[in-house]
């Protein structure tokens, strides 16, 4: 780690001066805010002048300047292990900075594109009848063909990932709970476009049946299992196990201490873990275009025939490729965005309200 | 070596919640210091406001001068890192790097400093090692894991990791409380052999201990739990044992409370 | 808790010692009640197993017809025509696409990610470490959908300066030349990846930075270590293993992206030298992209079941060894507490 260390000769001031040992020069405490100032005017000035055209560059010359100038100054003032410490300090929030840009980009361009159609008629109405450059139209359509594909993957896969936690937590150190393990893992692996096809192969190619929302609904339960067996998985495990001993102490039978003791105490952490499950499945695409297939108009029901979906609504108003439609495509990545966002806020309210207090 | 250190008014906080309260007090150099008092009585929170680790844990906050041999702890411009090269601490439960072998563990402070050479560090490495009296324990292996050693040698280990970046005042916080009697025992005959060169400030659980190592004593207590703690008071070991001035200490000692 | 007596095996009825006390009569295993339960849990166990190996039996047997029927070679043919009379298809270019855009993804992701996480459990103003952690969170919520209209309108209208530029200076490597035009490359869907798999990454480096042993960082701050030095001591040597499974995370994730890289790449069945060119596809992209002529007649379907499930194995690899990692790591730990 110190190679490079070791082969310094003992420095003059082995034995310190011992009045000055606390004192280091130390940069002022503005430094790096004033340093991160001047890079990013010197970033700007020097994108400017060379016209480059991309602000991207700016952004990296100006990290690039913030990271040098630090590390020169803490050098020259502050020796180099200080310097060393600030090199890294900046490199991390450079790092930081780095993220951050893109990801409040990717919100801005969202709400602020997005804002242009929002509106009563775009949530009320279907694409039927639209024509591709015309204005108008709207993500109702879209918005039932989610709600309802949701909601059936939830109900095939809430259940069943409760049971199949509830089987690991409560039932398990078998084999069968081995195996059980290892393939959630697995499954939490699987690329959304596999499931897809998955269900391609089985209930279109093989069943003979044709796209349907319910189709559609299927594949995303299989993406949505695995998130619900984990994350209860991990309530069930924070559940003292002298709840357990206690009930089934009392003579409570397994199966009420587990419904009546040891599912209420874990109830806050596993709606949280299943509402989470479904914001990461709402904004799921790519089952959707294999399975439900997308159509223009209202299709309330989702055992038959095409339906659309708001990610995939997205992905169809974005391939139409014009002004128009890339309104709507913004606007439903919005509306998405808004959907997941509120189930996320409130699963992580449910969590901190409901969190068990005896819980470590 | 060793430096004397003078505390005046200090007050150390965790977030709003004040954890010690307005102590004055001096250590005297090339002694040993013991701090006593019940648990939560911000002994060890003391202990930590005197190399500036207090201030390491979340909402942690210090009022108040610390001023080792005249020059301010807390002064302005004052480096944080350089005040814990110069005031070293061993803590509660022995804490090697795991890491690094028992060798690079001890060379570890000094690495940071980044002036010394291979064969330098080996002398300062089997110097500290012997100091702590650990040398004859680990020579042969210097280079296996310091984890594969016992608790008591692992404390050690510790303490030669601490004494080898050659501080002018050594904390030691309960160094012993997760050892076996036997360890602790060497433990504080190190200490009195330590404090030939350190100051050495320990905080202890244990009133035999504090009697048996130190030659001046402070004793620390709260008035009600969740009250800050205060220095009850600080005077030769010797008279805080046989004969405290108040009589909150002569309860504590003679196990009627605490 | 006598969890092992599972009712699969019925107990005999004579009351054995062993049975858990409180129970006189009847063992706790022959209730009604419990064995309808327990049957209950059980079998959702088993469902998901079912469903896995359905899902490898089925892909498996619909990419086994495709493949008899190829004409070409599946694995370096340079083309995708799998609905024509006889069909010719191949994976090399999807492979290939996949590969480097993974591999740019992680390049970019990977060091940024870690300094995020640094960031957040090292550097952050304690006030600003919090919220940070939720925003994190948050932003991994997004739905890959909107990053790809994001990066499709946004993104790569934005990057076409910066390739510019790096055609300037890099061409001579030949990967790196920009010959104009969109920039719907795979570069920028490595980028647009990489901005993708960051909060995953982060959040599971974060877990592991936290959980990095206070006292021995406690020990590197009493020797006086910069805070550098406290990170580079006793954080980053705890954390390794965690690191580098955070990134076989992020990886399997890139791997099996679809929209993101169907929405921004402009996808041709050749390898463009230059990755800032136009041009290549990934398995994922490929499969969205090619669906809807597909599914008219032939094996086009099935030859994508086919390229889906050379992506399903991929990403199974590359998640299994994550979790080994992660599941030797624990056992490392476990050891040295």
């Amino acid at each position: 780690m110190t190679d490079v260390v070791l082969d310094k000769a003992p420095v003059n001031d082995t034995p310190p001066p011992p009045s000055s040992t606390l004192r280091q020069p130390r940069l002022p405490r503005w430094a790096p805010l004033g340093i991160g100032a001047l890079s990013a005017a010197l970033g700007s000035g020097v994108g400017l002048v060379a016209g480059l055209e991309s602000r991207i560059q700016w952004g990296l010359i100006a990290a690039l300047l913030y990271v040098v100038i630090n590390y020169t100054l803490a050098t020259l003032v502050e020796g180099s292990r200080q310097a060393k410490d600030r090199l890294a300090t900046s490199v991390v929030w450079v790092c930081f900075l780095a993220a951050v840009v893109p990801l409040v980009s990717l919100i801005w361009e969202t709400v602020v594109r997005g804002s242009k159609v929002m509106g009563v008629d775009f949530l009320t109405h279907s694409m039927n009848g639209v024509i591709t450059l015309q204005e108008g139209g709207g993500a109702y359509h879209a918005l039932i063909g989610t709600v309802e594909q949701v909601a059936i993957a939830s109900i095939i896969a809430a259940p069943l990932g409760l049971l199949t936690a509830i089987y690991l937590v409560e039932y398990g150190g078998g084999k069968l709970a081995k195996a059980v393990t290892f393939f959630v893992d697995v499954m939490t692996g699987i690329p959304s476009i596999v499931a897809g096809l998955f269900v391609l192969a089985f209930w279109i190619l093989y069943l003979g049946f044709d796209y349907s929302g319910f189709a559609g609904a299927m594949a995303l339960a299989i993406l949505m299992l695995p998130i619900v067996v984990r994350s209860t998985e991990e309530m069930l495990k924070l559940v003292p196990n002298e709840l357990r001993e206690a009930s089934l102490a009392l003579g409570v039978p397994k199966w009420l201490t587990i419904l009546r003791v040891v599912l209420p105490t874990a109830i806050g952490g596993i709606t949280t873990g299943i509402m989470l499950a479904i914001a990461r499945i709402a904004g799921e695409t790519a089952p959707i275009l294999l399975l439900v297939f997308g159509s223009p108009s209202i299709n309330n029901n989702p055992m038959e025939g095409a339906q659309s979906s708001l990610p995939y609504y997205v992905y169809e108003q974005w391939k139409l490729g014009n002004t128009a439609s890339f309104d709507r495509a913004w606007a439903a990545a919005l509306l998405l965005i808004i959907f997941v966002m509120v189930l996320n806020l409130v699963a992580r309210a449910i969590a901190s309200w409901k969190a068990p207090k005896s819980g470590r | 070596m060793a430096k004397r250190i003078d505390i005046s008014g200090l007050s150390a906080y965790y977030g709003s919640h004040r954890a010690i309260d307005d102590i004055s007090m001096s250590v005297e150099p090339r002694s040993v210091t013991a701090f006593i008092g019940p648990s939560g009585c911000g002994k060890s929170t003391f202990l930590r406001t005197l190399n500036r680790m207090h201030e390491v844990t979340p909402g942690g906050r210090v009022e108040g001068k610390v001023l080792l041999d005249n020059e301010d702890l807390y002064g302005s411009g004052v480096d944080p890192v350089s005040v814990r090269r110069t005031i070293g601490m061993v803590f509660q439960r022995p804490n090697p790097f795991p890491t690094m072998s028992i060798y690079d563990n001890v060379a570890a402070g000094l690495r940071l400093n980044g002036k010394y050479k291979k064969s330098d560090l080996d002398g300062v490495v089997e110097k500290s090692l012997k100091g702590a009296n650990l040398w004859n324990e680990v020579k042969d292996r210097l280079n296996k894991p310091g984890s594969g050693l016992s608790g008591g040698q692992q404390q050690r280990l510790c303490i030669a990791r601490a004494i080898a970046v050659e501080p002018q005042v050594l904390l030691m916080d309960e160094p012993c409380s997760a050892l076996d009697p036997i360890s602790t025992l060497a433990i504080e005959d190190l200490v009195g052999e330590l404090k030939s060169q350190f100051t050495i400030v320990i905080v202890t659980h244990n009133m035999q201990q504090a009697a048996r190592v130190s030659d001046r004593t402070a004793f620390f207590n709260l008035s009600a739990v969740g009250q800050p703690g205060k220095l009850i008071e600080i005077d030769d070991t010797e008279r805080i044992f046989s004969n405290p001035t108040v009589q909150a200490t002569e309860d504590y000692i003679s196990g009627r409370f605490g | 808790m006598s969890t092992d007596t599972a009712p699969a095996s019925p107990p005999p009825p004579p009351p054995s010692p062993s049975k858990s006390a409180g129970s006189i009569s009847s063992g706790q295993d022959t209730r009604p009640g419990d064995r309808v339960f327990a049957g209950l849990a059980r079998g959702s166990g088993i469902i998901l197993l079912v469903v896995m190996a359905a899902i490898a039996a089925f892909l498996a047997w619909q990419a086994t017809t495709a493949l008899t029927e190829n004409e070409g070679n599946f694995l370096t043919t340079f083309e995708w025509d799998a609905n024509a009379d006889p069909p010719v298809f191949g994976i090399a270019v999807l492979a290939f696409g996949t590969i480097v855009s993974s591999v740019i993804a992680m390049v970019i992701a990977v060091p940024i990610a870690v300094g995020i996480a640094l960031f957040i459990s090292h550097y952050a103003p304690r006030k600003l470490a919090a919220p940070l952690a939720w925003a994190v969170d948050l932003l991994a919520a997004v739905p890959s959908i909107v990053y790809g209209l994001w990066g499709a309108l946004f993104l790569v209208p934005h990057v076409t300066g910066l390739y510019e530029w790096m055609d300037d200076y890099f061409a001579w490597t030949g990967i790196l030349e920009y010959n104009g035009g969109a920039a719907r490359s795979l570069f920028t869907v490595g980028i647009l990846l990489a901005i993708m798999i960051l909060p995953i990454v982060s959040n599971v480096c974060r877990e592991v930075f936290k959980q990095s042993p206070k006292m021995q960082e406690e020990a590197a701050l009493a020797l006086g270590a910069t805070r550098w030095e406290v990170i580079k001591m006793s954080v980053l040597p705890f954390g390794r293993s965690g690191i580098i499974s955070a990134s076989m995370l992020g990886l399997g994730r890139a791997l099996g992206e679809t929209m993101a890289v169907a929405t921004v790449l402009s996808p041709s069945f050749l390898i463009e030298p230059s990755l800032l060119d136009p041009g290549g596809g990934t398995f994922a992209q490929n499969i969205a992209a090619s669906f809807k002529e597909a599914s008219a007649a032939g094996i086009g379907r099935e030859a994508l079941i086919a390229s889906g499930l050379v992506l399903f194995v991929i990403t199974l690899l590359v998640n299994g060894l994550a979790r080994l990692i992660i599941a030797r790591r624990k056992e490392y730990s476990g050891a040295n507490a």
